[in-house]
């Protein structure tokens, strides 16, 4: 029997493999493919939810989290290209113009 | 006549405002004529109130709004124009119109003209204040205010520097000016636990109110009010031991001499006396302290004046040495003949001082009397002016000093204050000869001034014409004694002197014998060439000449200590306690932040890793610390 439990353990190891990704990946394409990993764990973790307690909010919730996610990469996509063509590079450490 | 009152009072600040529009410009004429126009005016109103009062005999009283309401504090800022403060309004108002004509020629080449005439009109609507106000805190502002005119005016010329002893003896006007501020303010503090414990026992400073309720006081609290009152008035008046700002104070421009440290503000002390007089009454013995402090300064500055060579240090002594005599009377009771003193004494003072600053200008301001001489050929306007001041000083009949003077001394002889009397005989026989000194020195004799290089010159006719009315009153001010008790009676206690007949002909007979020969010594001996030179040796004359070593002892008394002590407070307390703890607090937050300014690196990855750890311990800190279910 496949419970609440699986469903949350499955979506905090995917979140955690995402956060992992974050920290360590330099190119930034595959810091967004970790940032989408992330929000796809979040998802399983409302559908799952949604489903216990018998409340379509969750669910909703995710459709908006699915949404919002696909113009963002929309637009990350596009700002990305643009500093590609600039820099020629879209490695992350290349992103650092100021010093504290 | 509410009307009158205000335009007495505030005309002086327009003037004052006018001026002060156009400090920082070049010499106006105008600023000086308007500041005497609006002085004159103030002058009339006060005239028009004091034949009012002459008429009604009824104080005006005027209440401009509440000023301090607090709880059960209210203190309105209220005036009123009574039997003394007209007396004071008229005096004040007089000699401070006459000096500001006066200085319109004396400051004319100053740079600081319009600057001048600011201050002068503030500091007769401050002196105004004082006297007219109907409170203990009105008089305060007032005695503030004049405190910080007279502050401004000695330093009027700032710019000159503080040079050794030996290059000028005098002092740097600066010095001179902060000495002043310094000693009133101590005298202030004493003033101002006076006023705290009339308020504390009293509940009101209004004067109507404190002298209504005063004789129900225990007679120690009372005693503590004389005390701490008088401890203000000596320092505004000068008096032993707070009175050598005085004598420096004759750094500032010779107006200012006249009006502030001669006629007005340091009469003050005298008016805070006579005005309180329900309080002084209920304890004679600080009266007669009072009084006995007097009767010393008036011979102690007296003595100074003998063997001084500065022109104006000499009128400066004699007016400390002449309020001491006001004291006598005001200490001994006889509130009004204090008071017609101090109008007198306004009088030829201002007059004196005027005089002195037609010298100085004529002698390019210099001031050792042992280098003018024979100056009455060249003016001589200015000398008749000065020895008619100086017989009014001197007490000679029919001028008016011997009139005050003389009264002042048959008070002390009648309370039988033998002791005292003696003193100011003393005091008088002092008066006349130094008086005389200086005319003798400065006018007559050997035209000293030509082998020093002066051409001296007689000062405008505007400026002798501002001295003719100070002249005529110096005159006759005297034959109004009567009127004049009669007036301000009304209001101050009466004085009568039980001494009739013979006896009282051989008191004015000694008085004027002991003035004369004063005189005549002083002719005698400087019309044939002076004291010899060997008195310079001498003990007493180096004594008198240093002022009794007070300025020296005040400097190593006080003023080293207190260097001392700043010194100790700087490098040991300040520098090493409170700067070192607040630099340690300083230097914690700048390492800190220097430390932690590694984590703005700019680095998207970095913080990230950052990110990641607050969003842990945030993680942490909801686990440790969610109720338990």
């Amino acid at each position: 029997m496949i419970t609440l439990t699986h469903y949350l353990v499955l979506s905090a190891i995917l979140f955690s493999i995402a956060l992992v990704g974050v920290l360590r990946r330099k190119n930034l394409l595959m810091l967004f493919f970790a940032t989408e990993i992330a929000l796809n764990a979040i998802n399983i973790a409302f559908a799952a939810i949604s489903k216990y307690y018998g409340d379509l909010t969750g669910q909703m919730f995710a459709f908006f989290v699915i949404a919002i996610a696909a113009s963002e990469v929309a637009v990350g996509l596009g700002l990305l290209i643009i500093w590609y063509k600039r820099r020629g590079t879209i490695d992350l450490d290349s992103l650092q113009t100021m010093h504290g | 006549m509410e009307k009158y009152v205000l335009i007495a009072l505030f005309a002086p600040l327009v003037g004052s405002l006018f001026a002060g529009a156009y400090a920082m410009k070049p010499k106006r004429l105008i600023t000086g004529i308007v500041t005497s126009a609006l002085l004159f005016v103030s002058f009339v109103s006060s005239l028009i109130l004091l034949f009012d009062l002459l008429k009604t005999e009824e104080a005006v009283r005027v209440k401009l709004f509440d000023w301090i309401t607090t709880g059960s504090l209210n203190i309105p800022f209220g005036f009123v124009a009574d039997q003394v403060s007209v007396i004071m309004m008229v005096t004040v108002t007089l000699v401070s119109t006459l000096v500001h004509v006066y200085s319109i020629g004396y400051m004319e080449h100053d740079k600081g003209f319009n600057r001048f005439f600011s201050y002068l009109s503030a500091f007769v609507f401050s002196m105004l204040v004082l006297v007219m106000s109907d409170n203990f805190a009105g008089l305060f502002i007032g005695w503030e205010g004049v405190g910080l005119c007279s502050w401004l005016l000695i330093g009027f010329w700032y710019y000159k520097k503080d040079e050794p002893k030996e290059v000028n003896p005098s002092i740097s006007p600066s010095w001179a000016a902060n000495e002043a501020f310094i000693m009133n303010r101590i005298a202030d503090l004493g003033m101002l636990i006076g006023l705290f414990i009339i308020y504390w026992h009293i509940g009101s400073l209004d004067y109507n109110v404190v002298f209504a309720h005063v004789n129900l006081l225990d007679i120690a609290i009372i005693t503590m009010m004389g005390i701490f009152l008088f401890i203000g008035a000596m320092g505004k008046s000068a008096q032993f031991p707070l009175h050598t700002w005085l004598a420096d104070a004759m750094e500032g421009p010779t107006p200012v001499s006249a009006l502030i440290h001669a006629a007005t503000m340091v009469t003050a002390g005298v008016y805070l006396v006579v005005r309180s007089f329900p309080i002084y009454s209920q304890i004679p013995n600080i009266g007669f302290y009072i009084a006995a402090l007097g009767a010393f300064v008036a011979v102690f500055a007296a003595s100074m004046a003998l063997v001084n060579t500065d022109l104006k240090r000499i009128i400066a002594y004699s007016t400390l040495s002449q309020l001491g005599y006001m004291f006598v009377a005001a200490g001994l009771g006889a509130y009004w003949v204090a008071l017609f003193h101090l109008m007198t004494h306004a009088f030829f003072k201002a007059l004196l001082f005027l005089g002195a600053g037609n010298v100085m200008h004529a002698m390019n301001d210099e001031l050792n009397i042992f280098k003018m001489g024979g100056l009455y050929k060249v003016m001589r306007w200015t000398a008749i002016f000065m020895i008619i001041a100086s017989l009014a000083l001197s007490g000679i009949y029919p001028f008016a000093g011997f009139f005050s003077k003389d009264k002042i001394l048959e008070v002390a002889f009648d309370a039988q204050h033998y002791i005292l009397w003696f003193m100011l005989w003393v005091g008088a026989g002092m008066t006349a000869f130094y008086s005389f000194r200086l005319i003798m020195l400065v006018f007559f004799g050997e035209e000293r001034y030509k082998k020093y290089g002066f051409h001296p010159h007689e000062a405008h006719w505007y400026m002798l014409a501002a001295m003719a009315p100070l002249a005529l009153l110096a005159i006759v001010a005297g034959f109004f004694e009567e009127p004049f008790e009669e007036f301000v009676t009304q209001l101050l206690p009466e004085y009568h002197v039980h001494i009739h007949g013979i006896l009282a002909v051989a008191l004015i007979g000694l008085t004027t014998l002991i003035a004369l020969s004063g005189i005549a010594l002083a002719v005698y001996k400087y019309s044939h060439g002076g004291f010899s030179p060997k008195w310079k040796e001498t003990f007493i004359y180096k004594l008198l000449y240093n002022q009794y070593y007070i300025p020296v002892l005040y400097e190593k008394l006080f003023i080293e200590p207190y260097k001392e002590l700043s010194k100790i407070a700087w490098k040991e307390l300040d520098l090493r306690i409170v700067d070192a703890t607040v630099d340690f607090i300083a230097g914690i937050i700048y390492k800190s932040g220097f430390a932690g300014r590694v984590v703005q690196s700019g680095n998207l990855s970095k913080m990230l890793r950052w990110m990641v750890i607050g969003l842990l311990i945030l993680l942490v800190l909801v686990i440790v610390y969610s109720p338990v279910r």
